[in-house]
């Protein structure tokens, strides 16, 4: 018998970890995998609610939130690159203008 | 007993992955040691009874979005994190919210320990079955929303990652 807090404790360690990693990070590959570690963090959460209140669509959730997170990555990603191909730099301190 | 002792194996590999995540100034590292995250993840998972879920996470996040970053990773031709000035006031301001946002979000869970049951291994199985009927029949409309989704980043990221001047000439016509 693991007590839930665990749980919670665990995926609020793991989701405090992204917030860090998106704050202290300068590279902009490195902020969107901090995000995604965010995602993991609450995926935790959800799937230790659904075992505790018996309840299956909180793991039917996970399945949303990781369709979400397919779709960001794959437009995320896409824009890093549009970036890196006009600005050539992935430092989010040089990219402070909207238009070239 | 067991249980734990699994758990805490498990946690401790969680935790250990994401601070190697931040510490690590290569992006690639960064990328490697999430996946050992999403795995570990995968395992807290199976302790609590979620089968799919676990080989969900494995496939899909493990595999195939991870797959997605490593490319982009040796695409880009990332190198080393560089430190400038506004590193270190992120730095400064970061790392102090966050340790106040971690002190509301422990004492927001300590303080409801009313609702704080053991839960047994395997406590709710996940089975296939059970999702499938679930994400078929009560959840048969966001599903269905969720294809849509995919559909759109599909194109927006071929337009995104297109050359620009490949969208402005449009489709090629000398073949």
């Amino acid at each position: 018998m693991v007590p839930l807090s665990y749980y919670l404790i665990l995926s609020g360690i793991l989701f405090m970890c992204g917030v860090l990693g998106f704050l202290i990070k300068r590279n902009i590959i490195t902020i969107f995998m901090s995000i995604e570690l965010m995602l993991n963090g609450v995926n935790l959460s959800f799937v230790a609610f659904a075992a505790h209140w018996h309840q299956l669509s909180g793991q039917v959730f996970v399945f949303f939130v990781m369709v979400v997170a397919a779709a960001e990555a794959a437009v995320g990603l896409a824009i890093i690159i549009a970036v890196y191909r006009t600005r050539e730099t992935l430092n989010v301190d040089q990219v402070n203008l909207l238009k070239l | 007993m067991f249980h734990l002792i699994l758990f805490l194996f498990f946690g401790a590999i969680c935790v250990a992955g994401a601070v190697n995540l931040l510490v690590q100034s290569h992006p690639i590292n960064s990328a490697l040691s999430l996946i050992v995250v999403m795995g570990a993840l995968a395992a807290e998972f199976l302790l609590l009874g979620a089968e799919f879920v676990a080989a969900v996470q494995v496939i899909v996040y493990a595999g195939a979005i991870m797959v997605l970053f490593l490319i982009t990773i040796m695409l880009l031709n990332a190198g080393k994190e560089e430190q400038t000035k506004g590193s270190r006031v992120a730095l400064l301001l970061g790392v102090p919210g966050v340790i106040i946002g971690a002190v509301l979000v422990a004492w927001t869970l300590l303080s409801r320990s009313s609702m704080d049951g053991g839960i047994p291994i395997g406590a709710l199985r996940g089975s296939p079955q059970g999702i499938a009927r679930l994400l078929f029949h009560d959840f048969l409309l966001p599903f269905e929303v969720t294809s849509v989704l995919i559909l759109i980043a599909i194109m927006g990221a071929v337009v995104l990652a297109s050359r620009p001047e490949a969208v402005a000439r449009g489709p090629r016509k000398d073949r």
